[in-house]
């Protein structure tokens, strides 16, 4: 655990010394950003849109007590969607889409010796293949996060006049209320964590992947597993530092 | 001229090179045979610094390559070209796109039109040049090695690795793809140096063969002496197949006077 930790210090550290000229890195990053981005965003409004409404229904459900005003659902649904689901639903979703499809990728450029070749041309296979990907998904999972972050509510707002939990504007209403800039700050904040922890983990398992197809899927599985275990502690983490 | 002296690598304890020494000469395709295991792709590994050896030194044109400065390392490594044995090829690119990536990042200074010219050149050396457009996953395994030596040689290579070349393909492709690596080697005067268990490569190409046994160098001469070599482990490898006894037969009973 140590070993491998201190191992994951020294690739990210080979990451960043004797790096490729700034064009080059650019334009793969600018390539990153269409698969870890554009290629998320069906899968981010799905999830999110219907985060929102169950999270509206849900609420609806458990608010028996006339005295609360209805306008307190809106409230809810935005209070939990920004400040918790949002960027960690989001970044568990794209755990699962994303951190595969780095392991996986680099992982089967390590076994078709497809690093080998670019170290040989002597290029920083770490540099030239990792980075992009670590600065694409920093860039990317904040705007995935914040698309998420409105497309839950509007999923709250559909799925409350829909049903006829809370009417269009009471839920409006509960959305205005006692609004906190910084809870959004603090949701970027954490979608910019996940992301570096997503896509380092990832990187670290593909590209250190050593076999067959077998160790490919593997290294892709575990991933997953360990993405999803760092957002978890780094949630906890970052609430109690920073709330 | 690659110098390798007294070269030692040991994995966990066991020794898989035990202080190789030789030559690969300039012009020449250099062969390095050896039986499954004896640590030739290991060799070339340390060659091209893919790996460190623990000991000995490796020399570019007497330039030192082990341990040397990474600047030095790297003028050196931008001189070298490289087959890989399942060929390597960047599969998200396109078979002109893995030519033209090694000029992208080696020679910036190299406009567009002249990368463009210098692929097709490439291609059309090895006898592609209608293949461009196609990904490397549409392409046969005898194409792929080929699209890989262009990649190779595409930024004008002094130093040309070939590791196992022909594994994996029938015995005319193989042919053919030895007498292109044969003739790119002549034709610019490069350094080859090619890993091989094929007898076939090595009556047909081999200018300076290296016998490998279990880590050790022990017989090193052309194709012209290698059938006549007395080295035992050597004649067992040799003479293993059936196909190479059979041509030393014919040979030797037209040479005995009748
Ligand atoms: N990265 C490594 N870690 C540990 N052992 C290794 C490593 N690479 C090679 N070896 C060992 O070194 C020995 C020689 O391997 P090598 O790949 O050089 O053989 P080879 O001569 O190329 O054989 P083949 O013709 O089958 O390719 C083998 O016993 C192998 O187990
Ligand atoms: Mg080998």
């Amino acid at each position: 655990m140590v070993k491998s930790f201190g191992r994951f210090l020294l690739f990210i550290q080979s990451m960043l010394t004797r790096k490729e000229r700034f064009a080059v890195l650019w334009k793969r990053t600018i390539d990153e950003c269409v698969t870890i981005g554009v290629n998320s965003i069906f899968i981010v409004s799905i999830v999110s849109a219907f985060i929102g409404a169950v999270t509206c229904v849900q609420i609806a459900y458990n608010l028996v007590n006339p005295l609360i005003p209805k306008s307190t659902i809106g409230f809810m649904v935005r209070e939990m969607t920004i400040l918790e689901l949002a960027p960690t639903i989001t970044s568990i979703v794209l755990a699962g889409k994303v951190g595969s499809s780095i392991a996986g990728g680099l992982g089967t450029m390590r076994i078709t010796e497809q690093v080998s070749a670019l170290e040989v041309m002597g290029i920083n296979s770490a540099s030239y293949l990792v980075l992009p990907r670590i600065t694409a998904s920093i860039l990317m999972f904040p705007l995935l996060v914040i698309l998420a972050m409105a497309l839950s509510i509007i999923g709250g707002y559909l799925a409350g006049s829909l049903t006829g939990a809370v009417s269009a504007q009471e839920y409006i209403e509960g959305i205005r209320t006692d609004f906190v800039p910084y809870n959004i700050v603090f949701a970027l904040i954490k979608s910019v964590v996940f992301a570096f922890l997503v896509s380092a983990i990832s990187s670290f398992k593909g590209f250190f992947t050593d076999g067959g197809a077998l160790e490919v899927g593997n290294a892709s599985t575990t991933a997953v597993n360990n993405s999803i275990i760092a957002i978890l502690v780094a949630d906890f983490a970052l609430a109690a530092l920073l709330l | 001229m690659i110098e390798v002296h007294n070269v030692q690598k040991s994995f966990d304890g066991n020794q898989v090179l035990k202080g190789i020494t030789c030559t690969f000469e300039t012009g020449k395709c250099n062969l390095l045979l050896g039986g499954s295991g004896t640590g030739k792709s290991v060799l070339l590994q340390c060659i091209v610094g893919l790996m460190q050896p623990d000991l000995g030194s490796i020399t570019f044109d007497g330039t030192v390559f082990t341990n040397n400065k990474v600047q030095i390392r790297q003028e050196i490594r931008r001189k070298i070209g490289m087959l890989f044995q399942g060929s390597a090829l960047f599969d998200s690119m396109t078979v002109a796109q893995n030519v033209e990536f090694p000029l992208q990042m080696l020679t910036p200074e190299m406009s567009r039109e002249e990368r463009r010219d210098r692929v097709q050149f490439c291609l059309k050396r090895v006898g592609l040049e209608n293949a461009g457009d196609k990904m490397p996953s549409e392409i046969s395994g005898g194409m792929k090695k080929r699209v890989g030596i262009a990649r190779a040689i595409a930024p004008n290579c002094t130093y040309l690795f070939c590791d196992e070349p022909n594994s994996g393909l029938d015995p005319l492709t193989s042919i053919k793809i030895d007498e292109l690596i044969q003739e790119i080697t002549y034709e610019y005067d490069i350094t080859t140096v090619i890993v091989t268990h094929d007898m076939n490569s090595v009556v047909e190409i081999g200018d300076h063969i290296i016998f490998l046994y279990k880590g050790l160098k022990l017989w090193d001469g052309n194709k012209d002496e290698i059938l006549n070599a007395q080295v035992p482990e050597l004649k067992e490898f040799i003479f293993s197949s059936s196909l190479v006894r059979a041509a030393k037969r014919i040979d030797d009973e037209s040479h005995t006077p009748a």
